[in-house]
């Protein structure tokens, strides 16, 4: 090493470094804490086809949003939602053009927190309400969020509701095992972490029954997930956004 | 000197009280959302922010366009301005405390706002944003109330205030930007995602900004009998022509890269503001903006119509609306439509929401007739 080289490296050291480290704090990138050895990274995929051979069918929904307190508004603009179905054209609008059968284009899509690698909601919350775990689940700390609503601006895939009134009197029958939520605080589905903690599936995997939900680990290379997405062509949700969604689909 | 606003006459007195009366109504307002809920405004799962984030970005830029006063005084000695200076730095003070406030009373749980001092987020903008807008707010504070002390008393300001001076015009700058990255750092919402947001925002913040501060000069002048004189009303006006055009070049630009370049899902977002989706409040009040911007465009740079009063104040009060809408409404809204589901949604405010909104304005303005009355009480006795 000569001397040019080694002012270089001194300088990159001194400036470099911890600029690099600002950079990365600043934008995010330091979001995600380094995956542990041994530790799962959650992920799920998605059988169109199984979830479409049972039409009308709300087995997840239902289970998910019974056991987890969610409030039923039946008014639109004050609805919350963890996991629900929308149609393949207004999930994958840049997949669906008028040649893509009929039967397809109305297919319904189950959609939920796509737990993202690179959360953007996550990102842009002031008070770090929302955060990612080591395992990949974005959760969210009722008891901080100030109601910015910044992460629902920011989430490109609509995951997030917002209690715009006082949930309780809506939900029909209170689970004493799960907390509610107040008013004024946003929610989403959490991968079912406190299902997870027992060794148990997410109740939407294990209410399903046509098979269409897998859950698995994506760091465990024989896992039932990775085997589907190294064998079955897989699509995700708006994946150009380098989000990074860990719910996968199977056309 | 703040015992100076307790000496007018029965206008004055009556202005306060409406005031008061306004802000009055907006708080029994608020206390039925601290209640009830966000669930009382118009806002929704799909149009989650609404009203009351459009008056916060509007503001923000009347705010930062203090320094549009500020900046050619105190950096280029420009001597026309130094009866107006101090008018421009209340006016950000007013303006910065109103969009604070707007950002509260946005707030689900407002009681828990500070959250964001507790576990400071640097990788959110929103705590930036925070951070630019207090120390903004502190400094305008200190540098319009400490020159309006020396002046009172009659002596040169401190010098330990020129530096605080200049720190505010970069941070006025600031203030807007980062305001304007709050959105443009959105992959989510593509009618945001411009790198031309910031430049657009400071644009239209120079031009309806400065066109306040002159209305509140004519007002003043009304109702005061306080004159900052002809000379410096025209060289604001030049200033609000120039911002105005380079805010309309801007627009045309966004317009051509977002319609030429075809992407839908840019395209779909400024295509339901103009109509697409049937008309509605949104697609109206954008179309009132349209043509008014055009309309203040023509009377600003016709020198004729610049220069007389008549049709200035026209020009003038054209730009603030047009401006309020475009930034607001026009700008908020349809970042949310289409819904990143395709869900084309509707937002009309309710009445609960506007009467908080006009609360609001209500503070800002009563700050604002207090440090005035000060401020035109302070200079007319070291006229006499």
């Amino acid at each position: 090493m000569n001397r040019r080289d080694f002012l270089k490296l001194a300088c990159f050291s001194v400036v470099g470094t911890p600029a690099r480290s600002v950079f990365d704090r600043l934008t995010g990138k330091d979001i995600a804490g380094p995956t542990k050895e041994g530790q799962p990274k959650w992920a799920m995929v998605v059988d169109l086809k199984m979830c479409a051979s049972k039409p009308g069918c709300r087995d997840c929904v239902d289970a998910c949003h019974s056991i987890h307190n969610v409030p039923a508004f039946n008014n639109p603009k004050d609805e919350v939602k963890w996991v629900w179905t929308d149609s393949y054209k207004n999930i994958f609008p840049e997949q669906s053009h008028r040649f893509v059968s009929v039967e397809v284009q109305t297919r319904p899509v189950l959609i939920l927190c796509n737990h993202c690698e690179n959360p953007p909601c996550v990102k842009v919350c002031p008070t770090r309400a929302t955060f990612r775990r080591e395992d990949g689940i974005v959760m969210m700390d009722y008891h901080r969020c100030i109601g910015c609503r910044y992460c629902m601006a920011a989430c490109p895939y609509g995951a997030r509701s917002f209690n715009w009134k006082d949930p309780r009197p809506f939900i029909k029958k209170i689970k004493e095992d799960f907390p509610t939520r107040t008013k004024g605080v946003v929610e989403k589905c959490s991968f079912c972490e406190e299902r997870l903690a027992k060794g148990l599936k997410p109740a939407c995997v294990e209410a399903c029954t046509t098979k269409a939900l897998t859950f698995g680990d994506l760091n465990e290379p024989n896992s039932q997930v990775r085997n589907l997405l190294a064998s079955k062509p897989n699509i995700r949700r708006k994946a150009y956004l380098g989000t990074e969604p860990k719910v996968f689909y199977l056309e | 000197m703040i015992e100076k606003s307790l000496k007018g006459d029965h206008i004055y007195w009556a202005w306060v009280a409406f005031l008061l009366v306004m802000i009055g109504i907006g708080f029994i307002a608020y206390m039925r959302q601290w209640d009830l809920g966000l669930g009382i405004t118009g806002m929704g799962r799909d149009i989650s922010w609404g009203l009351y984030i459009a008056n916060f970005t509007f503001l923000v830029g009347v705010a930062a366009s203090g320094v549009m006063v500020v900046l050619p005084y105190y950096l280029h000695n420009f001597k026309v301005f130094a009866r107006i200076t101090i008018f421009g730095e209340f006016l950000a003070v007013a303006a910065v405390t109103m969009a604070m406030l707007f950002i509260f009373v946005d707030l689900g749980q407002p009681a828990r706002v500070f959250n964001i001092i507790l576990y400071p987020s640097p990788h959110s903008v929103l705590f930036w944003d925070m951070i630019v807008l207090s120390l903004y707010l502190i400094l305008n504070i200190i540098i319009g109330w400490r020159t309006l002390e020396a002046e009172h008393q009659e002596e040169a300001p401190p010098i330990w205030l020129k530096p605080l001076v200049f720190i505010s015009i970069p941070l006025a700058f600031s203030i807007h930007t980062v305001t304007a990255f709050i959105f443009s750092g959105l992959g989510a919402r593509p009618f945001w995602l411009t790198a031309l947001l910031a430049p657009r925002f400071l644009a239209s913040a120079f031009a309806s900004g400065p066109a306040i501060l002159i209305i509140m000069c004519i007002i003043m002048r009304r109702f005061a009998k306080f004159d900052i004189g002809q000379e410096a009303t025209q060289k604001i006006a030049l200033i609000i022509t120039y911002a105005l055009s380079i805010h309309i070049f801007f627009f045309l630009v966004e317009i051509f890269t977002v319609f030429y370049g075809g992407i839908p899902e840019h395209v779909h977002h400024f295509e339901y503001l103009l109509g697409r989706g049937g008309q509605s409040i949104l697609t109206i009040s954008a179309w009132i903006s349209l043509v008014l911007i055009w309309i203040a465009f023509l009377l600003m740079i016709n020198p004729q119509t610049r220069k007389t009063e008549g049709t200035l104040i026209y020009a003038l009060l054209a730009v603030i609306i047009a401006v309020w809408i475009e930034k607001g409404l026009s700008f908020i809204v349809p970042g949310f439509i289409p819904s990143p589901l395709g869900e084309i949604a509707r937002y009309s405010p309710t009445l609960a929401e506007i009467f908080i909104t006009i609360g609001v304005w209500s503070v800002g303005i009563l700050f604002l007739t207090v440090l005035y009355k000060v401020t035109v009480s302070i200079k007319k006795g070291m006229v006499s």
